[in-house]
């Protein structure tokens, strides 16, 4: 597969403040990357960075075969941007906005028209179409947003965080649309603050913290590196728990809420052999069990087991420094 | 397409979304109109009496006195209060352009292979229509109001071209100021500059009736060319070396505010 996006030692300071300290990936094309971090992890700067928005103070990044930096007009031509902060026009309504977006793009009025109305039905935005922006919801104002993107057809497409702030169901309809991108061989470049939401449409993630890659690669592949996936039980009652503990060997957590009646049973391998393993044992000395939830890994295990302790640096900071 | 189709076709795009802006929201067009037409009653029929009994029988000029103070004060100040509509559309050019930059919408201008500045561009041309607009509109009320201008043809398209270009340079002017501002609130005021050079030359009354330390500003800063110009032109006398002043003013000023408007734009890539 050869690199829609391929990035190498990427740096960016504002004054004394490193935002971007030489960062190194490569998005295959027609697949999905996402850029994980916190706020303020660099994130927005190298979207900006590779939407030719911004110059890099050093380092390369080549998009589509051009250089940002010294073909920026090239590249214009093949991404296309929805940034944190609907680009929306507030005054113009729906159709307006991808109107001014075909002539921009110079379709030409009847292909552009075609085009506009193709959009607003994709994105089930047709009944809204001729309304002011001002009377849309969040959801609409990002589909509108991403529409407004698609216009022009780009190859590449940065989408920077697209679901903050957005409902369960806006969240789920943006993640369809980006799974049917991906299905017509665009390549997405993804920032987003939340695990699951790499994990549903990436293929690589890279893990930016304090403007480093502190992790790479596929979401199991992460996963596998983060602990904190447990089983958590709860007991109806504290002598139930004791005697589960001693059984389990699980120490009780004082972490946990309501911590003299439940206890956390970290998952070895994988849930369902834990999750089994234990119900059979607990059965096995007839203590009863009131309740059973699994936990997977978050964003923040992933943060404590990539940048919580700097003695036990993983392989990835290090590669990425060197 | 070549730079200059695509520069000419993009500016275009950019131009009907800024006329959409001000059919759909016409409250700041109607601002921008409705001042200058407000203070054209006030100075003509609250102050005119006393400022036109007072003005010098050489600044009645090519209009000629008729012996009415008001009628006099309004020959005379119309060309003052024309300029203050114009010089008042830089106003809306710079909280336009302003309001733009703090959104996310330049952004993604930037992001796409459109003409680089066709965004200010497409500012600047909306609002010098707003500059005609205005222009026209005093016109009317003034010859309501009883002015009986005896300007050639040939006259009238030097006015009306003086107006274009004026229109023009102060809206590029206040384009500059509206991307270089730190805030919106910041965009509306520093463009009321332009006001008030109306009011440090002749636009209200004749530079030699002013201070002697501010005469020599007065009577060659830009305002006072074009007033003086426009003056002239309205009762058919010749505007003599004013007219090149004119030109020359509103041609400098125009570069210096596109110059320093795409600077800034260039400059401030992202917020």
């Amino acid at each position: 597969m050869t690199s829609a996006i391929s990035a190498r030692g990427l740096r960016k300071s504002f004054g004394s403040q490193t935002v971007l300290d030489a960062i190194d990936f490569d998005v295959d094309e027609g697949s999905v990357f996402a850029l994980l971090g916190p706020n303020g992890a660099g994130k927005t700067t190298a979207v900006h960075i590779l939407s030719t928005l911004m110059p890099a103070d050093a380092g390369t990044a080549i998009i589509g075969g051009h250089n940002v930096a010294t073909e920026a007009g090239a590249v214009r031509a093949i991404i296309g941007l929805t940034g944190q902060f609907a680009a929306v026009d507030g005054l113009l309504t729906g159709e307006e906005n991808l109107l001014l977006m075909a002539r921009l793009r110079h379709l030409g009025s009847a292909a552009g028209r075609r085009r506009v109305d193709a959009l607003l039905d994709q994105f089930d935005l047709t009944a809204s179409a001729r309304k002011p922006l001002a009377t849309y919801s969040g959801g609409m104002r990002r589909r509108l947003d991403l529409a407004m993107t698609l216009v022009g057809d780009p190859r590449v497409i940065f989408l920077d965080e697209p679901t903050t702030g957005l409902d369960p169901r806006s969240r789920q309809t943006m993640w369809n649309i980006v799974r049917e991108l991906v299905g017509r061989g665009v390549t997405i470049f993804l920032t987003t603050q939340y695990l699951d939401e790499a994990d549903e449409l990436a293929s690589n993630i890279a893990v930016l913290d304090g403007g480093r890659v502190v992790a790479s690669g596929s979401p199991d592949e992460l996963k596998r590196r983060i602990p904190g996936g447990h089983v958590l039980l709860t007991f109806a009652s504290a002598d139930a728990q004791a005697a589960a503990s001693t059984l389990l060997n699980v120490p009780a957590d004082s972490d946990v809420a309501n911590a003299a009646l439940s206890l956390r049973v970290p998952i070895a391998s994988d849930e369902v052999g834990t999750v089994r393993e234990v119900l059979a044992r607990l059965d096995g000395s007839a203590i009863a069990l009131e309740g059973l939830s699994i936990h997977t890994p978050d964003l923040d295990d992933v943060f404590f087991a990539l940048t919580g302790n700097s003695a036990t640096a993983h392989p990835a900071t290090t590669e990425a420094a060197s | 397409m070549t730079t200059l189709t695509t520069t000419v076709a993009d500016s275009t795009t950019m131009l009907r979304r800024n006329l959409l802006h001000m059919v759909r929201y016409p409250g700041l067009t109607g601002f921008v109109v409705g001042i200058p037409v407000i203070l054209l009653l006030l100075f003509v029929y609250v102050f005119g009496g006393t400022l036109g009994a007072g003005l010098p029988a050489s600044e009645v000029g090519a209009a000629g006195s008729t012996g009415n103070a008001v009628h006099d004060y309004l020959a005379y100040v119309f060309p003052g209060i024309l300029f203050i509509g114009i010089a008042g559309i830089a106003s809306g050019a710079s909280i336009g352009v302003a309001i733009d930059m703090t959104e996310g919408i330049v952004a993604r201008f930037r992001s796409m292979a459109i003409s680089r500045t066709a965004v200010l561009t497409g500012h600047v041309l909306g609002n010098a229509i707003q500059g005609v607009l205005v222009s026209v509109i005093l016109v009317g009320v003034a010859l309501v109001m009883g002015l009986r201008p005896t300007a050639s043809p040939l006259a009238w398209i030097g006015i009306a071209a003086i107006v274009a270009l004026v229109s023009l340079a102060v809206s590029w002017l206040g384009v500059a100021l509206g991307v270089s501002a730190k805030s919106v609130e910041v965009s509306s005021n520093t463009p009321m500059v332009l006001v008030l050079l109306v009011f440090f030359g002749s636009g209200f009354v004749p530079t030699s009736t002013l201070p002697g330390w501010l005469q020599g500003f007065a009577e060659y800063q830009p305002f006072t060319t074009f007033i003086e110009t426009v003056r002239a032109l309205l009762f058919g006398a010749d505007p003599g070396p004013n007219l090149w002043l004119a030109l020359g003013w509103a041609v400098l000023l125009g570069a210096v505010g596109y110059v320093w408007a795409r600077a800034m734009y260039v400059r401030k890539s992202v917020r």
